[in-house]
């Protein structure tokens, strides 16, 4: 351990005279008051303008960066090997980075190698993976997104003329179950009759096959389409081509699909700032945060030009009832789309309840489709 | 092909060739408006500059030593192989394979023989394609070329299914090989024991091909075919010999990304280590030693690649293109081998 500790400092030491801002001076955080300069590190794994995932993180990394005494720096397309445990030192080593935004959802595994090393840089990772046990420097964050998709689901409920969306989901997992279940609560909240065609692809990423999805669902007569993949850019342009309207997700689609895009469901990674400046200032963070509207995790992107005031008001009125925790989201009576009773009639899910999102692996009445799950 | 054996001329010409290079993209990053002689001070602080840096470039440095081997050997016999990467990820697989069967076998030896899994899995893989050479007439160099692709569909294939490690959820991989054949760091370094690996083999084959029959063998063969015939060499069995030896090297890359890196085959094998293999054996024209220096040289372009990234904001691919311009130069320089003299002496 001392041998470590001992190489480290001469890194440490190297890493000064290469100049690294002079930020390594400072050995501990406790001794700082008010925001002492701090750099801050995001690490993509692809490229940060995918009109997706990365870019969702590169937004927020620019508003982190208007933050007093916070320096940004960024590396993209790292991939999700040991490349990234370099990545990481090389970042807090060369650059003297004090916190670490490893954005994948697959560099949790090395950010745990590598926190323990480095207890006075925080790691925050974007997946809400933390539990006790796992190092205090590190942070696990994630957001509610089926809120805004039942925002998504009223405004495109409300401009449909036929009545049938589209969702295309990428991996059967419970968190685009739960979107797919926002969406489709979200309209039939508005238009009971509505229902959301459901498309699982099975990648993250396959653009050929979301653009195959978006012409099939058009075909069937789909005219408001949100697709839950990586870059949903084929998918928002595909529909546009075909004159349907839209919805994004990740971050803000509005320029791909002038005419068509309504709206789209926003993470607000941003949020991550409050972590930065506990870290700077010494102050209090929790090592896991979840959270909706109310607890500013989630956006909605701006209405496109073909939303009236009316969707706009409708939406928006939703949007204050997830903010003041009126709206619940999951509430019965509720079945799934084989009829199976989920919910009862009174009974209701609180909007935080993780443990009950995690174990939804099932649609909602009203979307046609399967899981992908036996 | 046959590159110069003038040792002087080989130097000086990829000295030259270098320096093109470096003007080139000096020129390029200025044209981005950058200053490049603080480009070129960051690529030395993130290669060389801090141990942290040295670590990371000999990280880099050490499967390529081994990849490099795989375009060498058999460029010795006069065959153009490009068949790395496919080697690389067919050592990876056998090094999975033997090492999850072996499991039980006392470490040490278990680490050894599941190397040497990944060695014989990539050298019969290019051995196929010398086969093929040998004995169909097939173009090696598109023969490997194209193995690349189904060895990259092999391993999807692979672990996507039947060699799916179905507990890992977060991405396709294999199953694990069992922890105690993993070999870790040289003591005192963040550098694993590839590295030594690498030099080792690169050193030996400098002897084999320098001081043997068999490396004498090869370089008759590789300059002139027919006198090698007439010499009464087995051609078939020098051919197969040569590409086995290149391809056991790269395929020990793969092996050793396993043991050390890794602990499964995974898509993380295919990230272009047999591509910038042949890059290196190009840039040490056939010179095993030469390898050694090279491969610590691209070893070090892609490990300060972050840091151009961060300081200067500059894309992800430019030092792809400073990779580029060097094998640009390096192919152009080789059509001057054996002019800087007036008369070139006969091998």
């Amino acid at each position: 351990m001392s041998d470590v500790l001992s190489r480290r400092s001469v890194l440490t030491g190297a890493a000064n005279v290469v100049g690294a801002a002079g930020l390594l001076g400072a050995p501990s955080r406790l001794w700082a008051q008010g925001a002492k300069p701090i750099t801050v590190g995001f690490i993509y794994a692809a490229t940060r303008n995918d009109y997706g995932w990365n870019q969702a993180h590169a937004v927020a990394a620019r508003r982190i960066a208007q933050l007093p005494g916070v320096k940004l720096i960024e590396q993209e397309r790292v991939p999700e090997t040991a490349e990234v445990e370099r990545v990481m030192e090389s970042m807090i080593q060369l650059d003297g980075a004090k916190a670490l935004f490893p954005t994948s959802f697959g560099f949790w595994p090395f950010i745990q190698k590598i926190a323990p090393k480095y207890p006075d840089v925080l790691f925050v990772h974007a997946g809400g993976l933390w539990k006790e046990g796992d190092p205090k420097n590190t942070i696990g964050y994630r957001g509610y997104m089926e809120e805004p998709h039942y925002l998504c689901g009223i405004a495109a409920a409300m401009m449909s003329k036929t009545g049938k969306l589209g969702f295309i989901g990428s991996k059967p997992l419970y968190f685009i179950f739960n979107n797919c279940n926002g969406f489709t609560l979200g309209a039939r909240a508005v238009r009971p009759d509505a229902t959301v065609q459901v498309v699982i692809t099975g990648d993250w990423d396959n653009p050929v096959k979301e653009a195959e999805t978006v012409n099939a669902l058009v075909d069937q007569g789909v005219d408001v389409i949100v697709a839950n993949v990586d870059s949903p850019k084929v998918a928002v342009e595909t529909a546009e081509r075909r004159g349907i309207m839209s919805c994004g997700y990740h971050t803000d689609l509005s320029a791909l699909a002038p005419k068509g895009f309504l709206t789209g469901a926003e993470w607000n990674w941003a949020k991550g700032g409050d972590f930065v400046k506990a870290w700077q200032t010494g102050g209090t963070y929790p090592n896991l945060y979840r959270g909706g509207f109310r607890q500013e995790m989630v956006a909605l992107s701006p209405f496109g030009k073909a939303v009236p005031q009316n969707v706009q008001d409708t939406v928006l009125k939703a949007r204050q009832g997830f903010i003041d925790d009126t709206l619940k989201l999951y509430k019965g009576p509720l079945k799934d789309n084989k009829g199976t009773q989920v919910l009862a009639a009174g009974q209701e899910i609180s909007n935080t309840d993780n443990g009950f999102k995690l174990n939804v692996k099932w649609l909602v009445e009203g979307a046609i489709g399967s899981t992908g799950l036996q | 092909m046959r590159l110069p054996s003038d040792s002087v001329e080989s130097l000086l010409l990829s000295l030259a060739a270098l320096a093109l290079a470096a003007i080139l993209f000096g020129a390029f990053v200025a044209l981005q408006g950058l200053d490049p002689l603080a480009v070129y001070w960051t690529l030395y602080l993130g290669a060389f500059g801090t141990r942290f840096s040295i670590e990371s470039t000999l990280t880099q440095a050490a499967p390529l030593l081994l990849t490099a081997l795989c375009t060498l050997i058999p460029a010795r016999v006069g065959l153009l192989v490009i068949g790395g990467e496919g080697a690389v990820v067919l050592g990876g697989l056998g090094a999975v394979l033997a090492g999850t069967a072996l499991a039980g076998v006392p470490a040490s030896l278990g680490t050894i023989l599941t190397i040497a899994a990944g060695a014989l899995a990539g050298g019969l893989w290019i051995a196929a394609a010398g086969a093929l050479k040998h004995w169909r007439g097939v173009n090696e160099t598109i023969a490997t070329l194209l193995m690349n692709y189904i060895a990259i569909a092999l391993l999807n294939h692979l672990i996507t299914g039947p060699i799916r490690d179905f507990s890992q959820t977060l991405k396709a991989q294999s199953w694990s090989i069992p922890s105690s054949f993993m070999i870790g760091n040289i003591p005192g370094w963040s550098v694993h024991w590839g590295l030594v690996i690498g030099v080792i083999a690169c050193a030996a084959l400098h002897i084999l091909l320098r001081h043997t029959t068999l490396g004498f063998s090869f370089d008759v063969l590789g300059g002139n075919r027919r006198a090698a015939q007439m010499a009464g060499l087995p051609i078939g069995r020098l051919l197969l010999l040569a590409c086995f030896l290149g391809g056991a090297g790269a395929g020990m890359a793969g092996a050793i990304e396993v043991v050390a890196v890794h602990g499964a085959a995974s898509e993380s094998l295919v990230i272009g280590l047999g591509y910038t293999g042949i890059l290196i054996a190009f840039l040490a024209r056939q010179n095993a030693l030469a390898v050694i220096a090279v491969a610590l040289l691209l070893g070090g372009i892609s490990a300060s690649g972050g840091l151009l990234q961060r300081r200067f904001d500059m894309p992800h691919a430019a030092t792809t293109v400073l990779q580029g311009l060097i094998f640009l130069c390096v192919l152009a320089s080789s059509a001057l081998a054996g002019r800087l003299k007036p008369r070139r002496s006969v091998a």
